[in-house]
């Protein structure tokens, strides 16, 4: 048997392995990798991610079990330090000696730090691998903790370094990105459309410095500031530096292998090194004295690796190579394909600016005007994958060139027709090498589900681009067909949750297990549907979440939010947030009494947790005695109202904001719908209850209130748009009420105002002409559903207690026994208790 | 803490020494779950009543280690029954105790049989 040694586990390195695997028999080959570092390979492609969740599972490729599954042995944390080319052999640091009959070098590449005076400083970092993230979030939150705003610096304006950008922007600092190079992404971009997306990127609240070069990073230990020239210089708190790539091909160098002059293993088109024995793939591989950063390129190279070995002498990566690139930035689109800079002077360009929605779209045509060379898109790419798939097949373009850009005027048609005009040959997915006929195949077979699709051909499963054209494919090959597609709700419904709404509601539907025998499939359910019939009955019949306790989510089930360690959070309702000394310090005495952490929430409540499932009704039952109720701020619902003080207190307020936000607390507390709804009222246009980051929003100005709907805060914070001007107190609650009622109707699960706005035809012009103008004609019924769920309002904490089954009891731990979970610990902290951390 | 994982390990119907009373049917909610303490170990139970079929597991999940298994939700994935974590909906085979989204975890699942209206849970 012969053995392969792979030296390199990262994203190259583990697909050279999948590659081997789906070609060869198991045991076939005895095959090694080595990792440098600790964990098996993951996507790094998507490592900003893991600013948001620190979650090193979900970006891992394959776990453990893969390669034992598999037979490959895996040894990471461990460093190859040497190759002897000679017997065939290589030694790692801990100076294991390991014999090879081929020896792969996925060795990627490291992050390039310039040589400038001060880099080694404390507070500067690079943005490669995990260990690089954890350390640039610690060393954020100790200056954090500091208390002054901090500001941090990103060195490069690449596609990396913007996304580095955004990363830190989100973690709360004040960021700049500075270039040497006078515009941003310069090998992606030209001056005009590095000036659109400064615009964008300012607008976020990234400052962007351009031309500058750093002469010196100052400071003591620490970085304080970057030294541009004698008079200019940056004051920062921390340096992220993203300035490119150097490929690691030091073991290479050592053996005597052909490096480049700027680094790289060469190789030829199959892949091998100057030794046949010896393949370089990935980063660190120079194939036509170029380092493809990118991970497509790398894939490929693997496929071409494992061919040869098995003995495929012809396989070889194609002569051109395509490196086009889509910045991944959420609210921002950036594009570019092809020849987009028009390096070769091969062609003439077509562009489109407009200035006030900040979109920029070049396209570059052959000056016989029949063929698409390259292109850019700033702000608008919607299009990216379509016009990338022209570019790629060399397919025929329209006679007027513009139509690809402009869209065609006058004609019903798209300019570039239906996805289904690609060749079958297109490559879809460049990741895995999808084509078009492999993904409209796979359709024809039955695989009707993006899931589906994906779990057969890998496509969609990289980088994630070519989602929308895979959904488009399936789509429009299921209409070839006579199907017509729609969003169903999982695999037990073929129906969307707008389509059960009105099956729920038309056949009077009153329980799960009905809607499941009469319009669903299987027995059973999941976790996905159940709570959505939950959220349904709620909305149609006002049903408490105690109804259906069995189908609804956790936290509805036992009426509070889970905490990391299994405890509870109970969170009283507390209207408009106005409350009196007495109910604070009944709220306090309870929470002295069960000893619960207590704190003010970002809804001007007060939310106490640590509660064990036990203990929820007796602290719910003193609540309730005192008078108060539930805050559902465990459920889909309304959560709160949030005001300012307003005209009774505030020197500026033009109208009582708090006596109206208390109204619609009340009026709509208790409503269930497809996701939470969140509320404000500002007094005057200075906006201190922030309404216009709700789902709806009004302000008191001169002649009435404006109502604002759709905005968001949370992940993708989101101004609310305006809905209606200087209009009285009754006409906002009845606009509010079409408004609230016709997205509890028709919207997705899950799926919260914002993004429903964002995905309704005609967006708020929509929907301004439903609420406002009638145009459904459906204003009458909205208004009698909202007002049924208005007047069929209870406090579900109070019909809970009121109702306990000692023999069934949901908020017992154990069905056998009194006792308490005594997996749960506390640790104090700040004078309060806290949950053991997780180790 | 993975020592708490290492109490729990998948018992098939023929390595049952002992069948552990729990408690009766009726303190089990429909198509739901519910905890039994069997010394210091927790067992989660599923009542699958529209089947008509049991399930035991650990009621830690292997992700967090908290107690929190028979909180969660019961469904079934392609005919396979399964157990979807209340935390961060990992889901779990009942029969295999694998890990349904293609992850590393596994749980340890139990034999339960019915009797004399009581459920009792197959441990050794
Ligand atoms: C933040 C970020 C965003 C990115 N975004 C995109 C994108 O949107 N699109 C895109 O196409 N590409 C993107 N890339 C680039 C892409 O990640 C790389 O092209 C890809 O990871 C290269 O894979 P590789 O296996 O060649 O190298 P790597 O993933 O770097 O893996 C090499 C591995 O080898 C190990 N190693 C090195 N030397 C030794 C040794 N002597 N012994 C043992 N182990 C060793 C290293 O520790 C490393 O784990 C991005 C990169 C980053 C960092
Ligand atoms: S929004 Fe206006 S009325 Fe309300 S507190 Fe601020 S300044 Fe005063
Ligand atoms: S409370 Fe919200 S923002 Fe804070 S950690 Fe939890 S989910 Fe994230
Ligand atoms: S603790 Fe169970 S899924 Fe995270």
């Amino acid at each position: 048997m012969k053995t392969i040694l792979v030296i390199g586990n990262g994203m190259v390195g583990y697909k050279f392995c999948e590659k081997l695997m789906a070609k060869t028999e198991k045991g076939a080959y005895k095959v090694v990798v080595f990792g440098e570092e600790p964990r098996p390979a993951y996507d790094r492609v998507h490592l900003s991610e893991y600013f948001a969740d620190q979650d090193a599972e979900r970006l891992s490729m394959a776990p453990r079990s893969w390669y034992e599954a598999n037979d490959i042995e895996l040894i990471t944390n461990e460093r190859v330090t040497d190759i002897h080319r000679d017997n065939k052999t290589i030694t790692t640091i801990s100076d294991k000696e390991y014999v090879y009959d081929y020896l792969i070098l996925a060795t990627g590449s490291s992050a390039f730090v310039p040589p400038i005076p001060g880099v080694e400083k404390k507070g500067v970092f690079v943005y490669r691998t995990i260990e690089d993230l954890d350390a640039t979030m610690a060393y954020v939150a100790k200056i954090k903790a500091e208390g002054s705003p901090k500001k941090a610096a990103i060195l490069g304006g690449g596609l990396l370094g913007l996304e580095a950008g955004k990363a830190l922007l989100d973690m709360g600092l004040e960021t700049s990105v500075v270039e040497f190079a006078p515009r941003l992404m310069p090998r992606q971009l030209d001056g005009d459309a590095s000036k659109v997306l400064q615009r964008k990127l300012e607008d976020l609240g990234i400052d962007i410095l351009l031309n500058k070069g750093t002469q010196n990073i100052e400071g003591d230990e620490a970085i304080t500031g970057m030294k541009f020239s004698e008079d200019e210089t940056l004051p920062v708190d921390m340096l992220l530096v993203s300035a490119g790539i150097r490929p690691r091909d030091e073991l290479a160098k050592t053996c005597g292998l052909e490096v480049g002059t700027r680094g790289g293993i060469v190789v030829t088109n199959d892949m091998k090194t100057s030794d046949a024995c010896i393949f370089a793939i990935g980063e660190c591989a120079l194939l036509n004295h170029m380092i493809y950063g990118l991970v497509a390129p790398g894939y490929d190279m693997a496929g071409v690796a494992v061919d040869q070995i098995l003995g495929n002498t012809e396989a070889a990566m194609p002569t051109s190579i395509d490196m086009s690139t889509k910045l991944k930035l959420s609210g921002i689109d950036v594009a570019s394909f092809g020849d987009a800079l028009n390096e070769n002077k091969e062609s003439e360009s077509i562009v489109y600016e407009n200035k006030f929605q900040g979109i920029y779209k070049k396209i570059n045509v052959s000056k016989d005007g029949k063929k698409l060379l390259g292109g850019i898109l700033v702000g608008d790419a919607s299009d990216y994958n379509m016009l990338h798939q022209i570019f790629l097949n060399g397919m025929k373009i329209p006679e007027n060139p513009e139509d690809l850009i402009l869209g065609s005027r006058g004609g019903e048609d798209a300019s570039f027709g239906s996805v289904l005009d690609l060749p079958d040959a297109a490559v879809v997915c460049s990741c895995e090498a999808v084509t078009k006929g492999d993904i409209c195949c796979k359709v024809e077979e039955g695989f009707t589900t993006l899931k589906g699709v994906a779990a057969e051909t890998k496509a969609t499963t990289g980088c994630g681009g070519c989602k929308p054209m895979v959904n488009d494919l399936i789509t429009e090959t299921l209409k070839a067909q006579g199907i017509t597609v729609k969003e169903t709700v999982c695999e037990h419904f073929e129906y969307s949750r707008q389509e059960l709404y009105d099956i729920v509601k038309l056949k009077g539907i009153k329980t799960y297990a009905e809607l499941l025998s009469t319009h669903g499939k299987g027995k059973l359910g999941c976790e996905t549907c159940k709570p959505v019939a939950a959220s349904l009955f709620a909305s149609i019949y006002n049903d408490t979440a105690n109804v259906h306790n069995v189908i609804q989510d956790s936290n509805d089930k036992f009426l509070a939010n889970i905490q990391r360690n299994g405890t509870y959070s109970v969170v009283p309702r507390v209207a408009g947030g106005e409350i009196t000394p007495d109910q604070l310090i009944q709220i306090g005495e309870i929470a002295k009494k069960y000893d619960l952490y207590t704190k003010i929430t970002g809804g001007q409540r007060i939310d106490l947790f640590g509660a064990q499932l036990h203990e929820l009704p007796l602290i719910w039952k003193e609540l309730i005695d005192y008078g108060f109720e539930s805050g559902h701020a465990y459920g889909k619902s309304l959560r709160t109202v949030k005001s300012c003080v307003g005209s009774t207190w505030c020197r500026y307020g033009m109208d009582e904001s708090v006596s109206f936000a208390i109204e619609m607390e009340n009026r709509y507390k208790g409503i269930r719908s497809p996701h939470k709804f969140k509320g404000g009222v500002s007094g005057c246009i200075r906006e201190c209850a922030e309404a216009r980051c709700k789902d709806f929003g009004i302000i008191a100005v001169d002649g009435g209130w404006n109502l604002y709907v759709a905005g968001n805060g949370g992940a993708n914070p989101r101004h609310a748009e305006l809905l209606a001007e200087k209009i009285d107190n009754e006409t906002v609650l009845k606009y509010t009420d079409r408004f609230l009622m016709y997205y509890i109707k028709t919207a997705g699960p899950l799926i919260r105002t914002a993004a429903w706005l964002d995905k309704i035809e005609g967006g708020i012009a929509h929907v301004k002409d439903v609420v406002i103008n009638d145009s459904l004609g459906i204003c009458e019924g909205l208004e009698r559903d909202m007002a049924g769920l208005i007047n069929s309002y209870r406090c579900e904490w109070k019909e809970a207690i009121e109702n306990i089954d000692e023999n069934n009891n949901r908020f017992a731990h154990f069905v056998n026994s009194e006792a308490e979970d005594s997996n749960i610990e506390f640790v104090s902290l700040r004078d309060q208790k806290m949950p053991k951390l997780w180790s | 803490m993975n020592s708490i994982l290492e109490n729990y390990k998948t018992i098939s119907e023929s390595e049952v020494t002992t069948w552990f009373k729990a408690a009766p049917v009726s303190k089990f909610p429909e198509n739901g779950g519910a905890c039994v303490k069997i010394d210091d170990k927790q067992i989660a139970v599923f009542n699958f009543t529209v089947e008509g079929k049991w399930y035991a597991s650990q009621n830690v999940c292997p992700h967090k280690m908290e107690m929190v298994l028979s909180r969660g939700m019961i469904g079934e994935d392609c005919g396979t029954p399964k157990i979807a974590c209340p935390l961060h909906k990992k889901t779990f085979s009942l029969e295999t105790g694998e890990n349904l989204n293609g992850e590393d975890y596994t749980i340890a699942v139990y034999p339960v049989k019915i009797e004399d209206g009581f459920v009792y849970i197959g441990i050794n």
